[in-house]
């Protein structure tokens, strides 16, 4: 894959069939019209060489942006829908941006002020201008980090392109869609091997309701459908839309995919794949998981597989794969001295799986006692009634923090506060607690909430 | 229900839920002694937190130390005022 980083990916799509497109909300664009079309008027030889930004409002530009700037941009940033915009000066100086590709919906920005500004349009127009030579493409993302200027990780195509280790799409029978936006990496797991495989690219629209997001699935046939654990839990509630997609691969990730949520996807797909895999934007993809069950094989751990080696210090899992991004941008080194993302997720041992416990740096101390709120959510949503959950600390006089949760059940509406069968339910909740989990890590208190918050990641939004 | 027969309801719950044996709940029953570890505390005053709208440890401006059931039932009729 040595010359992969400077492929066209024009090239590839002038092969798809006519079925193959990119379909949002308004549009559907046949891949293969870029071919010897443009969606940026006639600026493509304008954005030869050059650090692009690229800050489009909607998915579908972005898309097909994307298909054009490979192989022809020194560097492309891919900025998220919801990218701070106090954040743009420090971005565009860290990765000498001189170039932006917006579309209608990109609002103006002073940080914008002495770039070079070239729209991209889903009217596809005749492309007159003969192509420069290909060059190496940088593709640069933003991780999610909460607070401060993000940090900016490097890939390229080839290190995107192995991000899936999944069942490979046939030529133009396959629709794929993600909950995931894809100038995010989750989704940007998707993007490439949809382009490249010749797959449709089911992509949603700003402000688009998951209902009618499943709803459009659903009519363009979906195969290969991709989400975090909370998406797929979230999705899961959207009935009867839900029931109307038949996707033959599901794939999970970005999250810790419990027992129950895998159990309520191999209910709601009794013929599909059922995939979660374990990627970050730093590490690319370490494995998938396709056998239906929570964890990873331990003979994961200690050997090269597909190109990936993993191992557990203190408890957290390191990673050192050819999928790992080059680097950070500023050159924070990313990797130890033999290669190794910290991964910063902590993993424990039991039988013949590792499971994930959490996030180092989510851990409640209950006095003195470490307590993962993820491994109690994933008990809590193992009760019957229980679609998902989020565990928090509380502070508390006595021991520092203790743990309460927030509890979303299945079907429809609110049961009565105080009512006796929520008396009972809550009751019955805690009783499945006590009997798996240890005294300090069973919450103190439960409330039922309709809903629980969902970040633009598509991860469960904890408060820091 | 009173803001004493709350705080001893949830000391019997807790004390069910934690398999430990709970000394007779009197006015000058000393805390320490009443058969809650510092978990069960920490769960009661959660729970108290819950039903009573009010945590007066954590929100008073000087610390509380309350010894007996009496006093520490005292704390909350304070918090609640």
């Amino acid at each position: 894959m040595a010359d992969v980083d400077a492929a066209s990916l024009r090239a590839i799509v002038a092969r798809h069939g006519p079925a193959v497109s990119f379909l949002d909300r308004d549009a559907a664009l046949c891949m293969r019209e870029l071919a010897c079309g443009t969606s940026l008027g006639g600026c493509v030889p304008a954005l030869a060489g050059r650090s692009v930004l690229l800050a489009t409002a909607s998915q579908l530009t972005s898309a097909l942006a994307l298909i054009e700037l490979q192989g022809l941009a020194r560097r492309i940033v891919i900025l998220p829908p919801d990218a701070d915009p106090t954040h743009l000066a420090a971005v565009i100086a860290a990765a000498g941006v001189d170039a932006a590709v917006i579309d209608e919906g990109t609002p103006a920005h002073r940080a914008f002020d002495g770039l070079a500004l070239v729209a991209c349009s889903p009217l596809i127009a005749p492309l007159i201008d003969a192509l420069p030579p290909s060059v190496p493409t940088e593709w640069m993302m933003l991780t999610s980090g909460t607070t401060g200027v993000p940090k900016m990780v490097r890939h390229d195509l080839g290190t995107l392109r192995s991000a899936l280790v999944a069942p490979s799409p046939a030529d133009g029978a396959d629709v794929w869609g993600t909950f995931y936006d894809i100038r995010r990496y989750g989704g940007l797991q998707i993007y490439p091997r949809a382009v490249c495989g010749g797959a449709s690219l089911v992509l949603s629209s700003a402000g688009e309701a998951i209902a009618d997001h499943l709803a459009r699935l659903a009519a363009h046939g979906v195969t290969h459908l991709s989400g975090t654990p909370s998406q797929w839990r979230r999705a899961l509630m959207m009935v009867p839309a839900i029931e109307a997609i038949a996707p033959r691969y599901v794939r999970l990730s970005g999250e810790i995919a419990d027992q129950a949520v895998l159990d309520s996807l191999r209910a709601a797909f009794a013929d599909a794949i059922i995939g979660h895999a374990y990627a970050s934007t730093e590490a690319g993809v370490a494995f998938d998981v396709n056998d239906g069950l929570a964890g990873f094989p331990a003979d994961y751990v200690g050997v090269v597989r597909n190109g990936v080696a993993m191992k557990i210090v203190d408890g957290t899992l390191r990673i050192r794969s050819s999928g790992a991004a080059k680097a950070y941008v500023g050159g924070e080194p990313l990797v130890d001295d033999a290669g190794f993302v910290d991964t910063g997720d902590m993993v424990e041992w039991y039988g013949e799986r590792f499971h994930f416990a959490g996030r180092r740096g989510g851990i409640i101390n209950v006095g003195g006692l470490k307590v993962h709120p993820e491994e109690i959510e994933a008990v809590i949503n193992r009760h019957p009634s229980v679609r998902m959950s989020l565990v928090q600390g509380r502070q508390n006089p006595v021991t520092g923090s203790i743990v309460v949760a927030d509890v979303v059940l299945k079907g429809e509406g609110l049961i009565a506060e105080k009512s006796p069968h929520q008396i009972a339910l809550k009751d019955d909740i805690l009783k499945l607690c006590r009997e798996t989990l240890p005294r300090h890590k069973v919450p103190a208190a439960i409330s039922f909430v309709p809903a629980l918050k969902v970040a633009a990641t598509g991860k469960l939004v904890r408060r820091q | 229900m009173s803001i004493k027969l709350t705080i001893m309801e949830q000391m019997e719950q807790i004390a069910r839920e934690h398999g430990k044996i709970l000394a007779p709940l009197k006015e000058d029953l000393v805390l320490a002694d009443c058969g809650l570890d510092s978990l069960g505390f920490a769960v009661l005053v959660a729970r108290l937190e819950d039903r009573l709208g009010v945590d007066p440890f954590s929100s008073a401006e000087e610390a509380v130390f309350p010894v007996t059931l009496g006093e520490f039932v005292k704390v909350y009729e304070h918090g609640r005022r």
